[in-house]
């Protein structure tokens, strides 16, 4: 061929094109589909294998998904193999941590974990490091912040060791499988997507390979470097249930009928409306109440939206909600629906909840039903800190569904035991008041003063709306006047809002004396 | 009134508090309290016991309270029972 100069202009785009085409470069495959399973399978011996060559260093960033909730053996596992190998000063990025990870306070006091970033934290953890266990404070993320975080670059992964129920052996991975029912089952793997895409090394770890091609897949071969087989990735007990239950507390009903009477209310159930609803009590009896009005009215949904439940996938089989779109599936029977469905489709956090992507799927929603430890007299919420100061939750999408929701419902109950949940002012500033329309509780609904219209509806149409202040001297009426919680001088958490920017400190807690 | 054995009254359930009362040999009201709420109540659940207590007109006794974050209403109720029993007394007097 003649030289590469002589083509009109170049030097503009000389960078795109590699040279000139050498006939001893071409690389052809001979390989057969069954002879490339055994030859270029990414099939790793050990996990130990896997994290030697994924290059993992001291300092580096390390993530997981919290897909398996209650029921995960992979961070334990990866950690413990970890230290053994004597790696240490890692970043630990989860999408979340909950009870089951309470080993990682080992890993923190022996160095090999220097740095948490979470959605939430749960159990004894939480409890640890509002004790102050670790140095540097944690950074907690909304899921669409830690979507918006990754897609920035801002939060880096080096490694994400990412468990799959299901995987073939070039790395289609996925929370459920179509060839065989010997794994465990997650449902959708929608956080787990944001590490596998945006990681420089991605392991997948699973206990079912399957047949070539895992389809669908919710985890591309493409993204994945290395796979590790090992025993077990989780306790399907831990991990779902059959279907999450509704409540039985009659108060939690209550505020649930409420809160479905306020959607009925609100000038936005119409046909082709959307909702999100939590797992939570009052939150997903919801569904019970809002099903009624939707076969009187004759109206259906367009979709439901986040953590989808057994109870949304009822509403979906009646035809009362036409698609679903599931970022976490909460129970078997939502898992199920995600595996079986051509309408129930998987995402990804960030076309979930980032606020920075050119569309996420959260700003298209109607009413978002939220849960709630503490509301103040400024609508702020606190899902993150408990009462006693104590880091017990999670931001998981609250902000980001606050925010996106033409309508935000809050459902607490006005007070749990001998602690208020409406309060002058809350532990831990989550999620800003200025996106919290409508607080539902059982002894009243207070409306945010910004949406005047609302509370109008509200009233006409019988609901007994109140002043948020009123709704917090009824509970100190009840419960009394709390002593202020004891914190220390140590800041163990930064709270950040969607945008990255610090919305609130979580302090250390000082320790009880006995009696 | 006085301390003859020990007594119990109330649940491990939430909201509730169980209070067991016993005599004591040494004077005073003595209170081991374990509460969820002991940060933000532990004072007021104490003043709330011995409170009943003095009412009563009992002077000494040692008094074990596992608390599940009960209201005022209830410390109340299942401190008066839990004393009573204690004091092998029907006299009630529910009402000061």
């Amino acid at each position: 061929m003649e030289s590469l100069k002589r083509i009109p202009h170049i030097e503009e785009f000389k960078d795109e094109l590699h040279g000139i085409f050498d006939e001893s470069r071409v690389n052809k495959s001979y390989l057969t589909r069954a002879e490339q399973e055994t030859k270029r399978s990414k099939v790793v011996p050990s996990l130990e294998e896997a994290i030697r060559l994924s290059g993992l260093k001291d300092g580096m960033t390390i993530s997981f998904h919290h897909h398996f909730r209650n029921g995960d053996y992979v961070v334990n596992m990866v950690m413990d193999t970890i230290a053994r190998m004597g790696i240490k000063h890692l970043t630990l990025a989860a999408s979340s941590l909950i009870d089951i990870h309470k080993p990682l306070i080992g890993h923190i006091r022996n160095g090999v974990v220097s740095r948490i970033e979470t959605s939430g934290i749960r159990g004894g953890l939480g409890e640890a490091i509002s004790h102050g266990l670790m140095e540097t404070p944690v950074i907690f993320r909304s899921h669409g912040g830690r979507a918006a975080a990754i897609e920035s670059g801002e939060l880096k992964i080096d490694v994400a060791f990412l468990g799959a129920p299901s995987c073939d052996v070039f790395g289609n991975a996925n929370g459920y499988s179509r060839d065989n029912d010997k794994g465990v089952t997650c449902g959708s793997i929608g956080y787990a997507k944001m590490d596998a895409q945006y990681a420089d090394k991605v392991v997948i770890i699973t206990d079912n390979i399957v047949p070539y091609p895992n389809v669908p897949f919710g985890i591309p071969e493409n993204d994945v470097d290395y796979i590790v087989k090992v025993d077990a990735i989780g306790d399907s007990q831990g991990i779902m249930s059959g279907a999450t239950r509704y409540t039985k507390n009659p108060k939690e009903l209550m505020i649930a009928e409420t809160a479905s009477e306020v959607i009925e209310a609100s000038g936005l159930f119409k046909e082709g409306f959307s909702i999100q609803m939590g797992s939570g009590g009052a939150s997903l009896a919801v569904a019970r109440f809002l099903r009624e009005k939707m076969l009187r009215e004759n109206i259906r949904a367009s979709f439901a939206l986040g953590g989808i439940t057994g109870q949304i996938v009822e509403l979906f089989q009646e035809g009362l909600v036409k698609k679903i779109l599931d970022v976490q599936s909460f129970d078997l029977d939502a898992a199920n629906s995600l595996k079986n469905n051509r309408m129930h489709q998987q995402i990804s956090a960030s076309y979930y909840a980032s606020p920075n992507n050119v569309g996420s799927a959260c700003n298209q929603l109607d009413f978002v039903i939220l849960s709630a430890l503490e509301v103040d007299v400024a609508f702020n919420v606190n899902v993150l800190v408990g009462s006693d100061g104590v880091i017990r939750g999670a931001i998981g999408g609250h902000q980001d569904t606050a925010a996106g929701a033409a309508i935000s419902i809050i459902t607490c109950p006005l007070t749990r035991g001998r602690i208020a949940t409406v309060v002058d002012k809350v532990n831990c500033k989550v999620t800003p008041g200025s996106t919290v329309d409508v607080v539902v509780t059982d002894q009243g609904v207070a409306v945010n003063p910004s949406r005047p219209e609302l509370r109008q509806r509200l009233i006409d149409a019988g609901i007994h709306v109140v002043d948020i202040q009123e709704l917090r001297h009824k509970a100190e009426r009840i419960v009394g006047h709390p002593l202020p919680i004891q914190y220390t001088d140590q800041i163990v958490g930064i709270v950040t809002y969607r945008d990255g920017s610090v919305i609130d400190l979580v302090r250390g807690v000082k320790e009880m004396d006995e009696d | 009134m006085e301390i003859k054995k020990t007594a119990t009254a109330g649940t491990l359930e939430s909201s509730d508090i169980m209070v067991t009362v016993a005599p004591s040999s040494e004077k005073g009201i003595h209170i081991h309290l374990t509460s969820s709420v002991a940060m933000q109540f532990g004072p007021q659940i104490k003043e709330v016991i011995t409170s009943c207590a003095k009412r009563l007109g009992i002077d000494d006794a040692e008094i074990t309270a596992v608390d599940q974050g009960a209201l005022d209403c209830v410390i109340k109720a299942r401190t008066e029972t839990a004393l009573y029993r204690a004091a092998e007394s029907t006299d009630y007097k529910w009402e000061a």
